[in-house]
């Protein structure tokens, strides 16, 4: 049967791995739960021999596409090469197997490592402390709103307002209001970018902070930047720089020399580490100004004996257990030591030109709403496929599937009707890019919605019926 | 350039189509006054070669103590069969995106699908989500699960609870999500006191089992009082393989289990990237954060898999969403995954078993060593309080480091009450020899003070 799961392919008394045999004495009786706490049998887990366990899960990796596999240009996700190296670094016993709990004096090697790059991270965004704990972008941003919940409390301002831009990503909105903030939605002027007007019409006491992502998502640069940050500021309210689109600027502008007062890096997208189907990320966050008391502790400090931590004097606490998702941390510092400062540069300029490239080659077939020097991504529309030949931005994604590319991302950003939201990154050749515009134009110039609709034919399913696994939520087997 | 393909004459090729000719022209979109006129200040780039000798250099000053481990307190330290880097490590699920393309992303989707099944077997709950950060935010997520399921904001959290899952707590009651008190713990069987704090604004109870302090509770009897007062149970895991041996929260009513997977399949890596998992009722299905895979169908009636009711969440419903959660630890739930499929019915019992026995050679041995005692008389399952001589606890961190001997967690810090106490830990890979030496070391370090 397809798609069988482990559990349909156990048999009862198979054993797989097991674990070393105690060799203590056996106890002179047994454990003493409290009634209805010790489990009567075996828990209920499938039962498999390794080398059953092992095919089932390499025929399952086989059903997906990766960047390892096939060029996966979705914005906003920066897909990039995952480099080998990183992962071997990762993996070193003296990494792997230190406890978190283990004496900072004993840990030295991953605090110098933390320090380390907490400095460079800092040194990229031009704030003055970063914090690696938070977990994942969206954890980074919420991480920062506390902070600035905090900052403005402890000054006896009370602002529970969050402005969020109609272009921005998801986890903005969700993430100001799970801090406690209500969402403001702003109005995007014509070209895209930030309404100076509607900006300023919105700001006022109330106002704690302005989310922005640079280059916007749509991949254009906030040109009027500093404006925005000095017209924040001065009306007392915060400026929070979403790092998604950080690939676009490594060594070319930093946020803090643009005015924003806090910052989020996303390393599984800029700083080359894995997206593991999901996860795991890692999102830095970092803050100038008075700010810096504020961020969740422990950050690495270095002192006269060495590294240690520490907590800054108006910490908001911690946002998660132990220190950060660090095995991460080592793959995002191992990509930072082997680019160097011209590497970084090398790869945003590269990503800008990449994107560029690509844009110029569809910008004909495809509708480019907002046009101009796009940098290290660019957002067509299939508005006109669609009016013209009933061919949706869904269709486009799964004619891409079928032709051996992942989609790109789709309907989004919120104001693009029909969007597809192209993100090549710098690590593709331009033999890529080409088989993909080739791939585009066919789609837009050569099919059928009729077509489309069955799109795609040769992967392990077709179309599936997400309405029914709504509808009837099977979650669990 | 390290990773980047371009040759000059591609670059020649690409900028000549874009009108442009240098890189440095595509940065003057960027005004002028923000162009960076500086290399960034970083440490020189390295060959691929120097970045190995340098992080090997640098993995080689922390002190990992292979023989002789005696550390849980909330990581722990389990085998990791090969096949579970093994399936890590395959590029496609290494290097794939969230399966937001469902046709592309079949293996992933039921890799998920599979984690969320075998965490409702474990825990005996009826559902589970593809992940969060880790055994700390799961339990917050959870209890935000249980204020807006209650619509009430009184949280109570037993001291026994981990305390950086109680700081973290704080952090968000300090934010105004909800109130904060704590339940004391019995100073004889280090069981958590409900008696006299519940009342009808407290949303939900907190409780970890087994418990910070390494003891099992009387889940049962707690869960029902807790219902009682029309409050929700919240038990905390703070290593699924305890579930080996104990009972899943479900069984016994708990209405939430929220915890740390890192046991099973990931190394400890210096506190991350673990994997918090949450599972709960379906009655609070709809209110959970986070990503969820469904069982489906194709266009042609085959079976397939995609994410779900996500009308939950962020990039749906912004700031209507349950959560702000995006990305989560999927790689890291994958490597649980594989690993309670290959240790199996069979194989986690053992391990949980092993473990027990472990702990219980430990504890007849230090019953009888002078000068050490076991204050806690509750049931145990891996970890052990033991009281050490009078103000000695650190001092004995470091003989024992000298000794080669990774000691336990001195819990003073977060329990003065306990400053003579430290935390010891047994796994399935403790040896009888181990326990032997940790304990002359033990009794040498009594009689050397």
């Amino acid at each position: 049967m397809d798609a069988q799961t482990i559990f349909e392919k156990s048999q009862p008394g198979r054993l797989g791995v097991m674990p070393p045999l105690s060799d203590v004495p056996l106890p002179s009786q047994p454990p003493m739960w409290p009634s209805g706490m010790g489990r009567q049998e075996a828990p209920p887990l499938p039962e498999l021999s390794e080398l059953d366990v092992l095919r089932h899960f390499v025929g399952l990796s086989q059903k997906n596409y990766s960047v390892d596999t096939q060029f996966y240009p979705l914005g906003s996700c920066t897909m990039k090469y995952n480099p080998r190296l990183n992962e071997r670094m990762a993996a070193l016993p003296g990494f792997t197997q230190l406890h978190p709990l283990s004496d900072p004096q004993q840990a030295q090697g991953a605090l110098e490592l933390m320090y380390s790059l907490q400095e460079a991270l800092g040194e990229i965004t031009g704030m003055e402390a970063v914090t690696l704990q938070p977990a994942a972008g969206a954890h980074g941003e919420l991480t920062a709103l506390m902070v600035m919940a905090a900052y403005f409390r402890s000054r006896g301002e009370e602002r529970h307002l969050v402005l969020v831009p109609d272009s921005s990503h998801g986890t903005n909105p969700a993430s100001a209001a799970l801090a406690g903030f209500q969402v403001v939605t702003l109005p995007s002027a014509a070209n895209g970018l930030v309404d100076m007007l509607a900006l300023e019409s919105h700001l006022g006491p109330q106002v704690a902070c302005l989310m922005l992502t640079n280059p916007s998502t749509l991949g254009h640069f906030e040109t009027q930047i500093e404006e925005i940050c000095e017209l924040c500021h001065r009306h007392g309210a915060l400026v929070y720089y979403d790092g998604a689109n950080m690939n676009a600027l490594l060594g070319l502008a930093r946020p803090g020399d643009m005015g924003f007062d806090m910052v989020h890096l996303n390393l599984h997208k800029t700083f080359s580490t894995p997206h593991g189907g999901g996860g795991p990320g890692s999102g830095p966050v970092g803050a100038r100004g008075p700010l810096v008391d504020f961020l969740p502790g422990p950050l690495v400090a270095k002192g006269e004996r060495g590294y240690h931590f520490m907590t800054p004097s108006q910490s908001i606490g911690r946002v998660r257990t132990f220190w950060g998702n660090f095995g991460v941390l080592v793959k995002a510092w191992a990509y930072i030591r082997h680019l160097g400062a011209p590497g970084l540069k090398a790869a945003s300029l590269h990503a800008i030109l990449a994107a560029n490239y690509l844009q110029e080659l569809l910008k004909e077939a495809y509708d480019l709403p907002y046009p101009g020097r796009c940098m290290h991504e660019f957002v067509l529309s299939a508005h006109n496929l669609k009016a013209e030949k009933g061919i949706k931005a869904l269709d486009v994604a799964k004619g891409l599937l079928e032709r051996g590319f992942h989609a790109p991302t789709v309907y989004f950003p919120l104001i693009v009707e029909e969007a597809l939201m192209i993100e090549p990154t710098e690590t593709e050749d331009v033999e890529t890019l080409e088989a993909f515009a080739q791939a585009m134009l066919e789609i837009a110039r050569q099919e059928t919605a009729e077509d489309l609709h069955q799109a795609p034919r040769h992967l392990p399913v077709s179309r599936l019926d997400e309405a029914l696994a709504a509808r009837r939520p099977v979650l669990k087997m | 350039m390290a990773y980047l393909p371009h040759t000059p004459a591609d670059r020649q090729r690409m900028l000549e189509r874009i009108g442009l000719s240098s890189l440095e022209e595509l940065t003057e979109i960027i005004p002028s006054q923000l162009r960076l006129k500086r290399p960034l200040d970083l440490p020189p780039a390295l060959s691929a070669y120097e970045v190995e000798r340098y992080f090997e250099g640098l993995a080689q000053r922390n002190a990992t103590f292979s023989q002789g481990h005696f550390l849980g307190a909330g990581a722990y330290r389990h085998y990791i069969p090969a096949v579970v880097d093994t399936i890590c490590q395959r590029s496609e699920f290494l290097t794939a995106y969230t399966p937001y393309q469902p046709e592309a992303s079949q293996g992933t989707l039921q890799a998920i699908f599979e984690f969320q099944s075998l965490i409702c077997r474990l825990t005996g709950l009826e559902v589970a989500n593809a992940s969060v950060y880790d055994g700390g935010t799961a339990v917050v997520d959870g209890v935000l699960v249980a204020c807006a399921q209650t619509r009430r904001s009184r949280v109570l959290v037993s001291k026994a609870v981990n305390p950086q899952t109680r700081q973290l707590l704080k952090t968000y009651a300090a934010n105004g999500a909800f109130s904060l008190q704590e339940l004391d713990y019995s100073p004889q069987t280090g069981q958590t006191l409900l008696d006299g704090r519940l009342d009808p604004q407290v949303a939900v109870v907190v409780l970890q089992i087994p418990n910070f302090l390494g003891i099992v509770e009387d889940g049962p009897d707690l869960v029902e009082r807790i219902h009682e007062a029309g409050a929700l149970a919240l038990v905390a895991i703070p290593d699924l393989h305890t579930l080996g041996l104990l009972e899943g929260p479900g069984s016994y009513g708990a209405d939430l289990a929220c915890g740390e997977a890192q046991g099973a399949g990931n190394p400890l890596s210096f506190g991350g990237p673990y994997v918090g998992f949450l599972a709960c009722t379906s009655k609070l299905m709809r209110r959970i954060p986070g990503r969820l895979v469904g069982l489906t169908e194709d266009s042609q009636g085959r079976r397939g898999y995609c994410l779900t009711l996500q009308t939950r969440e962020q990039h749906i419903r912004r700031d209507k969403a349950t959560s702000n959660i995006c990305s989560n630890q999927a790689l890291c739930a994958l490597a649980t995954t594989v690993y309670l499929s290959l240790l199996g019915a069979q194989g986690l019992r053992a391990a949980a078993k092993y473990a027990w026995q472990n702990t219980t050679y430990l504890r007849s041995l230090i019953a009888q060593l002078p000068g050490y005692t076991l204050p806690l008389s509750g049931p145990y399952c891996q970890e052990l309080v033991v009281q050490v001589p009078a103000g000695q606890a650190l001092n004995l961190n470091h003989f024992l480091a000298c000794e080669g001997i990774q000691g336990g967690y001195p819990l003073g810090e977060d329990y003065p009450e306990l400053s003579d106490c430290i935390l010891f830990c047994c796994t399935e890979l403790t040896r009888k020899a181990e326990i032997e030496e940790l304990v002359t070391a033990l009794r040498s370090f009594k009689e050397a003070y």
